[in-house]
């Protein structure tokens, strides 16, 4: 019977993946759609969004008025890392924020229909209620993040160009394991929210000021533990110049797409564990 | 080509649950949801899975869809394993949970379909074609602009019917598809099904509470209790095997006392109406003829065994030989 129908039966994994990504790109297109059907509400959400997140850095601000430093470092330092934080976790939460929702959906056992369709479950997730008004937050930030360009004057090298384009890839990365590896935690535990967020949101808060107001170990726990010190921090003290308050050996601000592909696997692993032990619902 | 479909072996599946026990004190029980299940359903056929509450139906078409992992035993539909080749399989099943939409909740009905469309592939000839007939068949004309948690029940789950049926599946696995339809509607979706599986050769496993759905849709039925099977065959043998009886009624010329027959069961008298109940496989012949000669009748008629009697009756005895419940701490 399957023999007579050409599209029936499966392909190569590659294909796999590729129809992946389409089918993510089409759920999201879906809710594009839906969303912009009310303009109005769509318009005020993210202005909505871009006032609140604008408010950290009114916040920073205010305390350069007092000050010319803060922990060593000038306003235009601390907004490029407060721009790339931003940008980076503003990404991350486009791509793949809406499933801090899926607490919800496993408690109602509404994970069963994702599982019965033949695309992978990720895919789905990460692209169901998809909200493009999360761009408000990207733009914001790469506001901040322009400015600081434009003050530093970096004396720009192929060598930085590379870093810089690596730190938003790789930032991204980073964030976006995070958000997937804590979602996946919503099968093990009833409040992974709560978690998820303070590494997710609480993580980029943290990365808006320099590493060097904070106590080591803490630190060290982004270097070594929950690796949000490669997202932005150590590309940092490459691009900026500046000394590790680690003492770290220099490569350590190059390792970020190496943490990167560390956490796209370790969050990868999370989630299939976390998919076996799905138990749905007894209705 | 083989012509196993569904193949099950030795299959259970329990669920481990934490109750409260008191202020502190929590215990662990294991729920037996599936308690050893073997069968086979083979191409084309058409299947009843029924039995009653908490027996098992929902968790045994969780795994047969690998959205639940067997706790032991051996699965295989169409000779893959359900949970390991998940997605490749999902292609080529479909899937109704009536508790559940597999609709996009936000979105209008024609949307789920337009995705649908695209994560199963289907050829645009093809989806045009599966569409107006499921348009035409379910009567979704004029429900397709609307957004599916506007649907009323009976209306949400015609469309989840359709959007199982687009991609033309192989085997379709129903789990109550007929919950909150009206009358008319039922019918549509018994036809729109009868006609799927005569046509397309669908493999059909039907759960459904209704014993209307089974009697017109289904040639072998199977019943469980307490996750396992209790019968499985076709539905004349339920008769047999629930020990069925069917019911002589007789009007009297005038009220007397309770009849008694050899061979029947006096189970209810109102005025000069008697119901005397006998074995369904006796026949009905000597005893209308031993009571037209002892008494004066007016009328007598004889009343076919209710399908819903014979499985209440069935379900009722495996309630009392077994117990799933086991306390582990
Ligand atoms: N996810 C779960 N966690 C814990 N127990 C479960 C779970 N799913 C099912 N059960 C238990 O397993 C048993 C069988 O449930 P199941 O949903 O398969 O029954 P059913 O035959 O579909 O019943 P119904 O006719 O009411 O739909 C029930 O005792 C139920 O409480
Ligand atoms: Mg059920």
């Amino acid at each position: 019977m399957a023999e007579t129908r050409s599209f029936v039966g499966g392909g190569a994994a590659r294909w796999d993946v590729v129809h992946a990504v389409r089918c993510y790109g089409h759920i999201v297109r879906m809710w594009i759609r839906a969303a912009l059907a009310y303009p109005a509400s769509f318009w005020m959400t993210m202005a909505g969004n871009l006032a609140a997140s604008g408010m950290d850095f009114v916040v920073i601000v205010v305390m350069f008025l007092h000050t010319h430093a803060l922990g060593g470092w000038s306003l235009p330092q601390v907004a490029f890392l407060y721009g790339t934080s931003g940008v980076t976790l503003g990404l991350a939460d486009i791509f793949v924020g809406s499933m801090d929702q899926l607490g919800v959906r496993v408690r109602e056992g509404s994970v069963d229909t994702v599982l019965v369709r033949p695309v992978p479950a990720l895919a789905q997730i990460a692209g169901d209620r998809f909200a493009l008004r999360r761009i408000g937050r990207v733009l914001q930030s790469g506001a901040v993040l322009t400015w600081s360009l434009l003050r530093l004057d970096l004396s720009w090298t192929p060598l930085k160009v590379l870093v810089f384009a690596s730190l938003v890839l790789c930032g991204t990365v980073i964030f976006g394991s995070v958000f997937v590896g804590g979602s996946a935690c919503h099968f093990f535990m009833a409040d992974a929210a709560e978690v998820q967020n303070s590494f997710t949101y609480g993580g980029a808060t943290m990365l808006q000021y320099p590493p060097t107001i904070y106590a080591r170990d803490i630190v060290r726990g982004t270097v070594f533990g929950v690796p949000l010190a490669f997202v932005n921090w150590l590309p940092a003290l490459y691009l900026l110049g500046r000394d590790d308050p680690l003492g770290l050996p220099s490569w350590f601000r190059f390792a970020s797409p190496l943490a990167a592909l560390l956490c796209a696997t370790a969050a990868g692993l999370l989630w299939r564990t976390g998919l076996r032990s799905y138990r749905s619902t007894g209705s | 080509m083989d012509q196993t479909l569904i193949e099950v072996e030795g299959v259970t599946k329990s669920f481990v649950v934490r109750r409260r026990a008191g202020r502190l004190r929590r215990t662990r029980e294991v729920v037996n949801a599936v308690a050893g299940l073997d069968f086979t359903v083979r191409r084309g056929e058409m299947v009843g899975y029924i039995g009653p509450n908490g027996a098992g139906k929902s968790t045994t078409v969780k795994m047969l869809t690998g959205i639940l992992l067997p706790s032991t035993g051996r699965l295989r539909v169409a000779g893959a394993d359900p949970v390991r080749d998940r997605v490749r399989l999902a292609q080529r099943m479909g899937v109704v949970f009536g508790q559940r939409t597999t609709l996009w909740w936000d979105l209008p009905l024609r949307d789920s379909y337009e995705l649908a469309r695209r994560i199963y592939r289907i050829p645009a000839g093809t989806y045009a074609r599966n569409l107006d007939r499921c348009v035409e068949l379910l009567e979704l004309g004029p429900l397709l602009d609307v957004p599916v948690r506007q649907l009323s029940l009976g209306q949400r789950m015609r469309g989840d019917i359709a959007a199982a049926l687009l991609h033309e599946p192989e085997v379709l696995y129903l789990d109550e598809p007929t919950i909150g339809l009206d009358v008319v509607s039922k019918r549509r979706v018994r036809e729109f099904l009868a006609q799927t599986n005569a046509e397309r050769g669908t493999t059909v496993l039907l759960t459904t509470h209704d014993l209307t759905d089974i009697e017109q849709l289904c040639s072998r039925v199977m019943v469980i209790d307490h996750g396992r099977v209790v019968y499985d065959g076709g539905l004349d043998g339920l008769h047999r095997q629930g020990r069925s009886e069917r019911t002589l009624v007789v009007d009297l010329e005038r009220e007397l006392p309770p009849i008694e027959l050899h061979g029947t069961r006096l189970v209810r008298r109102e005025g000069t109406r008697q119901w005397l109940a006998f074995p369904a496989s006796a026949s009905a012949a000597p005893l209308v003829a031993e009571l037209a000669g002892r008494y004066e009748l007016r009328d007598l008629s004889v009343r076919e065994p209710e399908i819903e009697d014979v499985i209440a009756r069935m379900y009722g005895e495996a309630e009392r030989t077994a117990a799933t419940v086991a306390r582990i701490g």
